[in-house]
C-alpha cells in the first residue's frame, strides 16, 4: 500500500470492492487482469485461466451483462463496472442454482469441467440476450470456447433445456 | 432380458457435478498453500547444444527470488525408459529444453529472473527427421543410444516386452497373396492432445525424507510408484486435484515434478511449477512420430496372408513409455489385422523436438493411422469393401493374439460383427459407398465421400487395482480406490457400481479423496481399464464387505448368511421383508467393516470401435468439411449413458480425428522452433463446427464382472484419421496418403485426379 497512486472500485457478483493501485498483494498493479485480481486478489478462483492468451474463452466473465475475456482485460479498465463470475450464477437470495447450472448438471454436460464456467456465463449472456435460442444460436454464442473432452453436444442440450425451463 | 439394476445403465449426476456448475471445484492452480513459491522454467532457444556457461548471479539477487538452480546443482534424479532424462542437464536437446529453474515469491518476479539468467550455447547439429536420426553420420542425441536408437523393451511389461511381431512364415504368405502392396507413411504431425488446463505441479518436502506431491493427474498414483525408484525412494505422497483434461497426456509429468521438487527441496517451501500454454504446446508432451515402412498380402477373399515391415517411432527428444506404447500398437495391429504372418519390427528414435509421451490411443492409434494408407492400396487392388474387410479380420473369440508383455492370448470377448453390420445399416453404408475412389456425390466443386476404421484394444483388463470398500454404522460407504476425476467421470460411475452391490442409494456412498496415503495401490485410469478392471476391484471389495457385514448380522437374525440380504443400510432375510436391522444394530455406533477387492491384469477382452465417416471436400478452396460421424460400439453394459456418450463424442478431441485434417504442430524443419505453439495457430474445431455425431451403443454382456461392461474411452479417437483419410480419398477420387490433409494437399490432390481422368 505504500506506493499506492489511487484506487478502484468495482462490483463482482453484486459485492462492492474497493482496491488500492499498487504493488501490494492486496493491491491492483497496472499490469493485473481481471482473470488475475478475480484469482488472486478476491480469491474467486472459479475463473479459470486455460491459455492467458485470450484464445480459449475459460476465463470468460460477464461485464455489465457482456462476456468478455478476463485474460485479456486490465483491471483498471473495470472501474464501475459490474462483473458476473461464476461463484455469482446461482441466486443470490434463496441460492438455488440457475437453471442453467441445474440443466448441465442433469445432462452431465461437462467432462473435466475446466471450461464449464465460462461456458455457463457465455450461456447466460445468450439467455439474456435471447430467450428462446435456436441449436445454432447457441453453438455460435459459444463459439469462442475452447473444450477439449468434447462436451459440445452436451453442452448445446443442457443450454436449450435451460431455456425451455425458464420459458416454462 | 436385460438384467434389472437399480442404478447401473441410468444417466445420474456426477458426484462432483455441483462443485463443477458453481466454480468449486479445485483444481491444481485454484490450490492456496501458506508459503507457496512459484517455479518456472528457463527453456532453451537452440535445437541441440551445448551449455557452455549458465550465469545465474543477476537472478539470484533480484529481490523475491528464493532458488536458481542449473545442471550443477540439481539432484540426480532421472526419468525415462531407461532413465535418461536428467532434471537439468548440460546439453539441451529441443527448442524449449529445460536450461535453468527459478523459484520466487511470484509468478512475474520468477518470469523476471529467467530474463537475467545469461546462457552461452555451443550450438551442435540437430536432427528432426526419424529417417536421418538413422544415418550413421547423424548427430547424437545422448551417448547412452549410439544411433540414436533408444533400447527395445518396457520394464513393467517383463522380458518380452513386444518390440518384433513376428509368427508364421512371411515369405510363404506373400507367395500365396494375390495382392501385394508395400510402401512408407507417416503418421507424425506432430500433434498435441492439447487439454484445455495446462500441466501443473506442486511439491513439498515435509520432512528431508518425505515429498507430497499435488498434480493435475489422470492416475495419482504415478507420482509415487514410478518416481519412488527415479529419486531415489523418498516417501512420496501422491493427491490429485480436478485435473481439467489429460488424454494421457497429464497421466502423471515426471520433469515438471522434479522441477517443483528440486526447487521445494532448496528452499524448503512448497513450490509450484505450473506451465503456460506455450510450453504445453513446446515443451511438454506430444503424440509419439509413426512411420511404417510396410508390405501387405492379401488374397481376393480379403485374408490378410502376411505383413512385414519396419515400424519407426520417434519419441522426440525424450522417451518415458514409448516402448509401452509400441507393445501396445503391435499388440492391437493383431486385433485388427488377422494374419498367420508377420515380421513387423519397430525402432525407437530420438530427435530434436518436443518429447513425446502418453497421448489417447497408445500407440495403436498412431501405428494404424500409418498403417491406413496401405491398407486401403491392398482393399483398391483386391476391389474389397472396407466394412466386410473389418468385419473379416477384427479378432474374434477364440482367436488369440500377443500382448505387450509378449505373451499369447486367446480372446474370449464378443464377436463384433453386429456392431459392424449395424453400424453400417445406420450410416447408410451400403447407399453411401459407390466403390473405392468414388465419391458418395458430386455438386460442382464439392464432393463427398465416405470412410471407415475400427479400433480395439485388449487393455481393458490392464494392471492391478485395489480398492477398500468400508461400511459405516450409518449405513453409509466409503470406496477407497485412488481415482482421480479428469473428466471420465469414472469416480462417480465406481460409485454407482457399489452403491449397485450394497443396494445403496448414490448419495450414501463416498469416494475417498485421489491420495495414495488412504488408498490401496491403483494403476491408474488408463487403456479403458476404469471400468473392468478398477471396477472390479470396486466390485470385489464391495462384495467382500456386504459379505462380512451378513455374517455378523446372521448371529443376531438367527440365520444363514446367504438368506440375508441389505437394502438401504438396513439387513433382512430375504423372504421376511419386515424383520430389518440397521447396520448400526449389526456394527454398533462405534464399529465399520471393510471389503477388500483386488484386480490383476486380464488380456482376454478387447474393447471395439467403428467410425463411420462422411467428408465434404471442396476442390476450389481445398478445405476438407466433416459432415457426418457415426461411432458403433459395443460396452457389454452401459453404466452411465451421458458419460459413455461422452467418451464417444472424444473422438474429435486429443489429437484424434482431426489430426487428419487441419491439427498439427509445425516445426521449423531446419531449427526445429515450433511455428504454432498457441491456441491461435494450432487449430481446434469450435461449437458451430460440430458435425452431426451419432453413437450406436450395442450392450452384448462381456466376461468381465457381475456388470458385464468394458470402457472404451481410450480408442474414441483411434479410428478417426484413418477414416477419414479414406473418405477424402474417395471424395476426391485419388489416394490420399499423408495426414493431415490440409487445403494445398487436397488441391495438389484435385489437380492430380483432374489430370489422370
Amino acid at each position: 500500500m505504500a506506493d499506492a497512486k489511487g484506487r478502484i472500485e468495482l462490483t463482482v457478483n453484486g459485492k462492492r470492492y474497493d482496491l488500492g493501485i499498487g504493488t501490494g498483494i492486496h493491491d491492483v498493479a497496472p499490469s493485473h487482469t481481471l482473470a488475475h485480481t478475480l484469482r488472486e486478489t478476491l480469491g474467486l478462483t472459479g475463473t479459470k485461466i486455460g491459455c492467458d492468451q485470450g484464445a480459449c474463452g475459460a476465463c470468460t466473465v460477464l461485464m455489465d451483462g457482456v462476456p468478455v475475456l478476463s485474460c485479456m482485460t486490465l483491471t483498471l479498465a473495470c472501474r464501475g463496472r459490474y462483473i458476473t463470475t461464476i461463484e455469482g450464477l446461482r441466486d443470490p437470495d434463496s441460492g438455488d442454482l440457475h437453471p442453467l447450472q441445474a440443466a448441465f448438471v442433469d445432462k452431465t454436460a461437462f467432462q473435466c469441467g475446466f471450461c464449464t464456467p465460462g461456458i455457463l456465463l457465455s450461456s447466460k449472456a445468450l439467455l439474456e440476450a435471447v430467450p428462446d435460442p435456436s441449436e445454432k444460436d447457441v453453438a455460435q454464442a459459444l463459439s469462442g470456447h475452447h473444450c477439449r473432452c468434447i462436451s459440445h453436444y452436451q453442452v448445446v442440450e443442457a443450454v436449450l433445456e435451460a431455456a425451455k425451463h425458464r420459458k416454462g | 432380458m436385460a438384467p434389472f439394476f437399480r442404478h447401473i445403465g441410468k444417466s445420474t449426476p456426477r458426484e462432483d457435478a455441483l462443485e463443477i456448475v458453481t466454480g468449486e471445484a479445485t483444481f491444481i492452480d485454484d490450490l492456496r498453500l501458506p508459503g507457496l513459491l512459484h517455479g518456472k522454467v528457463l527453456r532453451s532457444s537452440h535445437a541441440h547444444a551445448v551449455l557452455q556457461d549458465v550465469d545465474i548471479q543477476r537472478a539470484q539477487a533480484l529481490e523475491g527470488v528464493h532458488a536458481v538452480l542449473t545442471h550443477r546443482d540439481v539432484p540426480a534424479w532421472k526419468a525415462g525408459t531407461p532413465p535418461h532424462a536428467r532434471v537439468l542437464d548440460s546439453k539441451v536437446r529441443f527448442v524449449g529444453d529445460a536450461v535453468a529453474l527459478v523459484a520466487a515469491e511470484t509468478e512475474e518476479i520468477a518470469e523476471e529472473a529467467l530474463d537475467l539468467i545469461h546462457v552461452e550455447y555451443e550450438p551442435l547439429e540437430a536432427v528432426l527427421d526419424v529417417e536421418d536420426a538413422l544415418k550413421p553420420d547423424a548427430p547424437q542425441l545422448y551417448d547412452a543410444f549410439p544411433g540414436n536408437e533408444i533400447p527395445p523393451g518396457f520394464p513393467a511389461y517383463g522380458p518380452d516386452c513386444l518390440s518384433h511381431l513376428r509368427m508364421g512364415d512371411t515369405a510363404r504368405g506373400f507367395s500365396d497373396a494375390d495382392v501385394v502392396c508395400e510402401g512408407t507413411y507417416g503418421y507424425d504431425g506432430p500433434f498435441n492432445p492439447l487439454p484445455i488446463e495446462p500441466p501443473g505441479v506442486i511439491a513439498h518436502w515435509e520432512t528431508p525424507g518425505r515429498l507430497v506431491v499435488w498434480s493435475a493427474t489422470q492416475s495419482a498414483s504415478w507420482h509415487r510408484f514410478v518416481l519412488l525408484p527415479a529419486m531415489g525412494f523418498p516417501d512420496i505422497r501422491s493427491i490429485a486435484t480436478h485435473c481439467g483434461g489429460s488424454f494421457g497426456s497429464k497421466n502423471y509429468a515426471p520433469l515438471p515434478c522434479f522441477y517443483a521438487a528440486a526447487l521445494a527441496r532448496v528452499t524448503k517451501r512448497p513450490v509450484r511449477v505450473s506451465y503456460s500454454k506455450a510450453e504445453q504446446l513446446g515443451a511438454f508432451v506430444m503424440r509419439p512420430g509413426s512411420r511404417l515402412q510396410g508390405k501387405i498380402g492379401l488374397k481376393k477373399d480379403g485374408t490378410v496372408t502376411a505383413f512385414s515391415g519396419e515400424w519407426l517411432v520417434d519419441t522426440g527428444a525424450f522417451s518415458d513409455m514409448a516402448q509401452a506404447q509400441i507393445g501396445v500398437g503391435l499388440g492391437e495391429a493383431q486385433l485388427l489385422l488377422r494374419c498367420e504372418n508377420w515380421d513387423l519390427r519397430s525402432r525407437l528414435v530420438c530427435t530434436n523436438h518436443t518429447a513425446a509421451g502418453v497421448v489417447r490411443g497408445f500407440g495403436g492409434q498412431e501405428l494404424e493411422s500409418a498403417l491406413m494408407p496401405l491398407i486401403m492400396d491392398a482393399l483398391i487392388q483386391a476391389d474389397l469393401d472396407p466394412v466386410s474387410f473389418f468385419k473379416k479380420n477384427f479378432v474374434k473369440p477364440g482367436q488369440g493374439y500377443f500382448w505387450r508383455e509378449g505373451k499369447w492370448w486367446v480372446s474370449r470377448g464378443a464377436d463384433f460383427t453386429p456392431v459392424l453390420d449395424r453400424g453400417a445399416e445406420a450410416f447408410g453404408w451400403a447407399q453411401k459407398w459407390k466403390g473405392w475412389l468414388t465419391p458418395t456425390e458430386v455438386c460442382g466443386t464439392r464432393r463427398r465421400g465416405v470412410g471407415v476404421m475400427v479400433h480395439g484394444n485388449a487393455d481393458v483388463g490392464e494392471d492391478v487395482s485395489e480398492a477398500y470398500v468400508r461400511l459405516n454404522p450409518d449405513g453409509t460407504a466409503v470406496v477407497h480406490v485412488c481415482v482421480s476425476e479428469s473428466g471420465m467421470g469414472q469416480r462417480s460411475s465406481l460409485s454407482k457400481m457399489a452403491a449397485e452391490v450394497l443396494q445403496l442409494p448414490l448419495d450414501r456412498v463416498r469416494m475417498a479423496p485421489p491420495d495414495t496415503l488412504v488408498n490401496p495401490f491403483e494403476f491408474g485410469l488408463v487403456g479403458s481399464r476404469g471400468t473392468y478392471t478398477v471396477g472390479s476391484a470396486v466390485i470385489r471389495a464391495a462384495e467382500d464387505a456386504r459379505e462380512k457385514l451378513l455374517q455378523a448380522a446372521a448371529t443376531r437374525l438367527d440365520a444363514e448368511p446367504d438368506t440375508l440380504t441389505t437394502e438401504d443400510g438396513k439387513v433382512f432375510p430375504k423372504n421376511r421383508t419386515e424383520k430389518k436391522l440397521s447396520w448400526s444394530r449389526i456394527l454398533g455406533i462405534t464399529g465399520t467393516v471393510t471389503g477388500m477387492g483386488r484386480f490383476e491384469h486380464d488380456f482376454t477382452l478387447a474393447n471395439f470401435l467403428a467410425l463411420f465417416v462422411e467428408v465434404e471436400v471442396d476442390t476450389e478452396t481445398g478445405k476438407v468439411d466433416v459432415a457426418r460421424v457415426l461411432a458403433a460400439t459395443d460396452v457389454g453394459q452401459i453404466i452411465d449413458p451421458a458419460r459413455l456418450h461422452g467418451q464417444l463424442y472424444g473422438c474429435f478431441g486429443s489429437a484424434g480425428l482431426d489430426t487428419a485434417i487441419f491439427e498439427e504442430s509445425i516445426l521449423d524443419r531446419e531449427k526445429g522452433y515450433m511455428l504454432n505453439p498457441n491456441m491461435v495457430d494450432y487449430k481446434w474445431r469450435t461449437f458451430p463446427e460440430m458435425p452431426p455425431m451419432e453413437n450406436l451403443i450395442l450392450e452384448t454382456p462381456m466376461a468381465s464382472h457381475r456388470f458385464k461392461a468394458v470402457g472404451v474411452g481410450e480408442i474414441s479417437t483411434s479410428p478417426g484419421p484413418g477414416a477419414v483419410l479414406m473418405a477424402v480419398s474417395n471424395a476426391l477420387g485419388t489416394r490420399m496418403q499423408a495426414y493431415p490433409i490440409t487445403p494445398d494437399r487436397v488441391l495438389r490432390a484435385a489437380q492430380k485426379s483432374r489430370k489422370s481422368r
